[in-house]
């Protein structure tokens, strides 16, 4: 069953009284890869956990293809700050493998594949926590990765990272990416945004100012905000 | 002083001449203990897990209850114990009374509270940690309170080894529902009592260093099997 479009109507989050995104509008189609711009606090993360289900929409409505919960079941996200279990590196990789029930041994061989594409392969039963910024990130890739999730959320995946961690992940995604799963991403490096994006959405405020193919948006935004943010002025 | 070296002396020949009536104590003192705390962790790790990760509108009232029950007075608990096991009682059927049972129960009673407490402590700072990454995984509760308990085990195991060495140390509730009986109730802790109650200090001390031995000896051996403080362990 298709999962997309997801279309979100008048979406609002907010926490504590403050509104963190919206009121949104999007219908997002079910391919290539979308990025989140926008300066810090503008909501790029509330609005990411917002379409993957973390934070639930307060008005609005958010509406998969298919049935939420069949919808919740074939996606990932990968965090800003990866989340190491306390567990070796293959059993970390095998989690989600395990979740559903697939068997340890069969799992922990998937995972332990998964590492050497990643280039963990000697670090299989090293504690996940002990690993490097890059590693980390490598592993939370592998793990959302792992159970070929067909839409993979990630917030700031290389934020922090060297440019050589930076070119090893999204080499990482770019395989993900030829293989199908669709990729809707945040990411403060405009560089990177320009390497990736088939799609550019530019968050200020909570709100959506821009939302256009890559090649449109790069080459002349549509909006005041969107000009202002690509020249590096100061927005909010 | 010299009560307290004769005490070692009696301990150290107490042990070396494997004393039967010390062995039987001290077989009876472990046996109780370790199934109250098997018994009282069964119960008190999954519910310190479900704590941690399930939103309910009497949490915090029950967490504050059960911080303020690792406070429960062990004589108390051994009168409602004994008034529930007594043949009066409404399990006095079942004639418990004065059985190792009774010991087991009282124990379980006092010793579940602590250890869900500190376990409770150390699973919500993993859960704030796992929060996101496990609800983002799409996890039914069961499959968080799993993860938790299986990769806080190291931190469980201190709550554990809480609750081992308050039981093992435990004599008011015991001695009440126990009674003490020679061959049948005697353990090292109301043992102790009863040789300093008849002033044989030497043999109470001897007891008494038997007994910190064991908790030692029972601590060392949960941490070796447990792996902890090993380099790049949790």
């Amino acid at each position: 069953m298709q999962m997309f479009p997801l279309t979100v109507e008048q979406g609002v989050v907010r926490r504590r009284g403050k509104v963190l995104v919206g009121p949104v509008d999007l219908t997002l189609a079910g391919q290539g890869t979308t990025i989140v711009v926008g300066p810090n606090g503008a909501g790029k993360t509330s609005l990411l956990k917002m379409l993957h289900g973390i934070v639930r929409l307060n008005e609005g409505r958010l509406n998969w293809a298919c049935p939420r919960e069949e919808a919740e079941k074939r996606q990932g996200f990968v965090f800003q700050m990866p989340v190491m279990m306390r567990r070796t590196v293959v059993d970390n990789i095998a989690y989600p493998l395990r979740l559903i029930g697939v068997p340890r041994k069969e799992a922990r061989a998937r995972a332990a594949d998964w590492a050497h594409r990643i280039d963990l392969g000697d670090a299989l039963e090293r504690q996940a926590v002990l690993l490097s910024g890059g590693e980390r990130q490598k592993l939370a890739l592998a793990r959302a990765l792992i159970r070929d999730p067909e839409v993979l959320f990630l917030d700031e995946p290389c934020a922090s990272l060297d440019g050589r961690a930076t070119r090893e992940i999204e080499e990482i995604l770019a395989e993900a990416a030829q293989s199908g799963t669709r990729l809707i991403m945040s990411t403060h490096n405009m560089g990177q945004a320009q390497r990736l994006a088939d799609e550019v959405i530019l968050v200020i405020g909570g709100r959506i100012h821009e939302f256009s193919p890559a090649a449109e948006f790069f080459a002349g935004p549509q909006t005041p905000q969107g000009a202002a943010f690509l020249r590096g002025d100061i927005v909010e | 002083m010299s009560d307290l070296w004769e005490g070692l002396s009696q301990a150290f020949w107490l042990v070396v001449l494997l004393d039967p009536d010390l062995v039987e104590i001290t077989l009876r003192s472990l046996r109780v203990t370790l199934t109250a705390l098997l018994i009282a962790s069964v119960i008190a790790l999954p519910l310190a897990a479900l704590l941690a990760v399930r939103r309910f509108r009497l949490r915090r009232a029950t967490i504050a209850v059960l911080n303020a029950l690792m406070g429960l007075p062990p004589v108390v608990v051994g009168l409602i114990v004994y008034v529930f096991l007594s043949r009066a009682g409404p399990l006095g059927v079942f004639g418990l009374l004065f059985t190792p049972t009774a010991m087991i129960i009282a124990q379980v009673i006092i010793i579940v509270p602590l250890i869900a407490s500190i376990a409770h402590q150390s699973l919500r700072e993993l859960w704030s940690d796992y929060h996101d990454l496990l609800i983002s995984m799409n996890t039914t509760q069961g499959q968080r309170i799993r993860a938790l308990l299986w990769d806080g085990r190291r931190a469980l195991l201190t709550a554990a080894l809480a609750g081992f060495g308050r039981a093992i140390g435990e004599v008011g509730a015991i001695m009440v529902v126990g009674g003490n009986i020679d061959h049948a109730t005697r353990v090292l802790t109301t043992a102790i009592a009863l040789e300093t109650g008849k002033g044989e200090f030497a043999m109470a001390l001897g007891l008494g260093f038997v007994l910190i031995g064991m908790a030692i000896a029972v601590n060392l051996a949960i941490h070796w099997i447990g792996h902890t403080e090993r380099g790049g362990r949790w």
